[in-house]
Parts: C-alpha cells; structure tokens; sequence
C-alpha cells in the first residue's frame, strides 16, 4: 500500500516557485521599456509567426515569456476580455490596470489550486500621454504584481539584463537610442564564457506602442526598417527613426477634391 | 409569427425607430468609394440631420448602412468589434470575403426582427489584399434581409430608399477605369440625384455644413474625406445643377 507522506504548504509553495522559476529561465528573454515616442517592445525571438509581444487593445501590449502554449492561453483570454470591455462599455474604458489585475487573478488562482504553475511571466503595457504616464506591469507565475519605472526585462538572465537597462534607460530616448539599448541589454549576456554576443536583426521580434497614432497604437517593425533602426549605419541614416508601418497609417486623404471653380 | 396569427398593422413598425437612407459605392483600379447621405427619417419626420452612416470595418474594408438605424448602428459595432477580435487573436485578418460572410451570418440573425419591420441591410465594400488581378482590387457586395450574399460586379452598388435614383444616375455616369477622386465626385452627384428625387434622403446641406460622407479604401487602407473636401465636390454638383436643373 501506497504511504502518504506528509508536505507542509510551504515546501509546496517553494517546490512550485522553483519549478516555475526555472522553467521561466531557461528560455531567451524579453525587454519592454518607455521612450519619447511611446513603449518599445524587443524580444530575442527567431520565430516570425509564433509572436512573443502582441496587441491586446488600443493603447495595450503584452509581452511574455515561458511556455507559448500557456502565455498564448493567457494572451488570448487577455484580448477577450479587453474586446468585450471596449464593446460593452467604450475604447476609453479598457485600461492596463484593470487587465494587469484579471491576470494576476488567474496566475494566482493557477498557481495555488492546480498541480502545476504556470511557467511564464508576462508584461502588460499601456502608452500614455506622455512618458510619465505609461504603465508597465510585470506579472509572475504566482499572480504578483508589480508596477516597473520605465523599464523591465523579463526570462533568461533577466537580472543582469535589467542591470543595464537600470544603468542606461532614459525617457528622452529615440526609438533607435532605445532600441539599440535594448540590443545591447539582451546580447550582454548568453556569450561564451557570459560574454557579450552580436545579435542579428533576424533574432529579434520588435513591436511598439506608439504615443502620437490615433486608434490603435500597436506596429510591429519587421523587415527593412528594423535592418535601419538596428544597424544605422549600413542603411540610409535619414529613415532609421520612423518604423515601418505593417498596417496603413492614418495619413491624409490622398484623392484631391476637383477644383471647385 | 405572432400569437393567434395576428398580423402586423401595415407600415407601422417601420416608423417606430429611426431609418438610415442611401449609400453608395463605386470600384476602381485603386480600391473602392462608399459615400452615404446623413439623413435619418421617421415616417415624415426628419430624426437625425447629420447621421453617419457609413464607417471603416476594419483598416480595408467600409460599411454602410441602412434601414433601421439604431439596429445598424449596433450590427455595424459589433461587426467592426469581431474582426479586430479575429485579427489579434489569429495574427492575421480575414480575407475579404471571410468577412462578407460573417455579415451576411450576422444580418439572417436579425431576421426575426426583420421581419417585424426592423429590418437593416448593409453595403460592405473593400480593398482585396489577395486579388489575383490588378485592376480587381475594389470589392463590393450587397445584402438581403434573409442574409443573402451577392457580390456586385458591375462597378457601383447602392442600397437604400434612395439607391433607385442612386444607381440610375451611375448607370449613366460610371465608366471602368475612373481614377478614385473621380469616382468620389460620381458618388456625391447620385446622392445628390437620389435627395433631389428621394424625401427620405438629404441633400448636401449649405446653410448648416453637413455634406456626405466619403470614404475610400484602397491599398494605403481607409480614409476618410474630410469636410472640406466634400464640401467642395458637392458644390461643384449644385454649381453644375444650377446651369441644368431638370425636371
């Protein structure tokens, strides 16, 4: 007959924190931070389609890290909510904080009443007026969260990269001085011997929530524009600052009204 | 339908809310045009005298509506609120005729209200992302009340109680192969001609600045025109009309 030993809610608790912790470091990391134009997402992904940043609404990004097929249950749950609440009541009601608690709700409930925790870590973004209003919110596997100032680096050697990030993040930032800090912050680590790599920009998925567009705010950068704003000097100097837009931009009517005279 | 197989008093119901007129739309190379009268009736009332009735779906597709508005209005919510839903949740839109479809579902639900003389039927039109030819770009498709799907492959649709004057005016007027500056100016004059024919449907307004909407979509996305611009078109219709007013 099977015995049945005796484990205090602590040592549980700690077994699950740990199994989650390193599941969550094992995989390459992600780094959100605020600059002048809006909230710059940048992970080391070498996927095109499996998305480890995305939109959730107008104003709202996510970014994380761990396990895909459990972030992208929590993703999905989280662009749910965020449609239902912006039909129900208006665009303007749907905010970060509000979606930052459901998913704290859920981890938590995750982590303390099934068998496994989820292994993940998520970053729930939303761009503001100005820098000092954007919000950054990192959630744990636990379901705490916590309200970052600017900056947070998520799975991997998050510390270390969060280090740099700490020492060099700044609001003023352009999107290239920000990006090529985030660059810089994820390939000082991962090295032989933990030295510093070179990444390409073939490695990277990068998004950003941009302050000054009407609607919605989420672009991904891809392709040639993210070749300029990565490595500026090998492409025209001129262009590095604007992304490269997946969807239209909102730009003048082109058709010209026929004269009136 | 109803208990004891009563039968609805004739043109009532019909009068209970109020009801959005004629849009219009034209295709070219580029994309497509949708323009739509802002008038909104009720029975021999005016409801509404600056009403929008036509709208972007999504960044390449428009809605217009008309029949019913308040259950437009909502149709038309609720439309654009499912298809950013499957964009983010997939990462990747529908394909244009995905999202005809999932329309002509959501306009046979509303069939039972229909039927009780809160009917809506919408025009949708948009940018093909995956057209195999060039110059068939600009996609417009019609609805019935029964969720009938039809594309329309003659260039220009209109729907609406005006879109009988509507469409004979661009019958005359269309031609293949208009640029989209120009098929906006033929979508503003057959909402003109639809108004001057049409009671339900409003005319450029001069003393107060209410002028139709227009929008494109082409492959820069939708757009709106702004005021200034309609305004201008239609006063170069009422400039023209001026010099042969008809009959």
């Amino acid at each position: 007959m099977a015995m049945q030993f005796y484990a205090s809610p602590e040592q549980i608790m700690r077994d699950r924190s740990e199994y989650a912790r390193k599941g969550i470091a094992r995989g390459r990391s992600v780094v959100v931070l605020t600059y002048a134009g809006g909230v710059l997402f940048v992970a080391e992904n070498l996927s095109t389609t499996l998305h480890k940043v995305s939109e959730i609404y107008d104003k709202i990004g996510f970014a994380a890290v761990g396990r895909y097929n459990e972030f992208e249950n929590l993703r999905n749950a989280g662009v749910r909510m965020a449609d239902l609440r912006g039909y129900s009541y208006d665009r303007r009601d749907v905010t970060g904080r509000a979606l930052a608690s459901a998913y704290a709700q859920t981890l938590g409930s995750i982590f303390s009443e099934q068998g496994k925790p989820y292994e993940v870590e998520i970053c729930v973004a939303e761009v503001g007026t100005a820098p000092e209003h954007d919000e950054l919110y990192r959630l744990t596997y636990d379901g705490s969260v916590q309200d970052e100032p600017g900056f947070m680096a998520m799975g991997g050697q998050a510390e270390a990269i969060g280090n740099i990030l700490r020492a060099e993040h700044s609001v003023s930032h352009t999107l290239g001085d920000a990006l090529k800090l985030a660059v810089k912050a994820l390939s000082s680590v991962g090295g032989e011997g933990g030295a510093a790599r070179t990444l390409a920009p073939e490695q990277l998925e990068v998004a950003v929530l941009e302050r000054a567009r009407p609607g919605r705010k989420f672009r991904r950068v891809t392709g040639a524009a993210l070749t300029a704003l990565v490595n500026p000097a090998k492409a025209d100097a001129p262009k590095a600052d604007t992304p490269k837009a997946e969807a239209p931009k909102a730009e003048p009517p082109k058709t010209e009204p026929p004269a009136a005279e | 339908m109803l208990p004891g197989r009563r039968t609805l008093p004739a043109g009532m119901n019909a009068d209970l809310a109020p009801h959005a007129t004629t849009i219009v739309a034209i295709s070219t190379n580029e994309g497509v045009v949708m323009a739509g009268d802002r008038r909104a009736t009720m029975g021999n009332l005016i409801a509404s005298r600056d009403i929008e009735k036509v709208h972007p779906a999504d960044p390449y597709s428009l809605i217009g509506i008309a029949g019913t508005a308040g259950v437009g209005i909502e149709l038309m919510r609720l439309f654009q609120v499912e298809l950013q839903h499957y964009e983010k949740i997939e990462g990747a839109m529908l394909s244009l005729d995905g999202k005809a479809n999932r329309l002509a579902t959501m306009i046979r639900q509303n069939l039972g209200a229909a039927m009780q003389g809160l009917a809506v039927i919408p025009l949708f039109a948009g940018f093909d992302l995956d057209a195999k030819t060039p110059g068939k770009v600009g996609r417009i498709f019609s609805f019935d009340i029964a969720g009938g799907l039809y594309e329309e492959h003659g260039g220009y649709d209109a729907i609406g109680s005006g879109s009988l004057f509507a469409k004979s005016s661009l019958k005359k007027r269309y031609k293949q192969g208009l640029g989209i500056a120009e098929a906006a100016q033929l979508a503003v004059e057959a909402l003109f001609d639809a108004a001057d024919d049409d009671t339900a449907t409003g005319g450029p307004d001069v003393i107060r600045k209410i002028f139709p909407v227009v929008m494109t979509a082409t492959a820069e996305g939708t757009q709106r025109l702004t005021d200034e611009e309609t305004a201008a078109m239609a006063q170069t219709v009422i400039a023209a009309r001026a010099l042969q007013p008809g009959a």
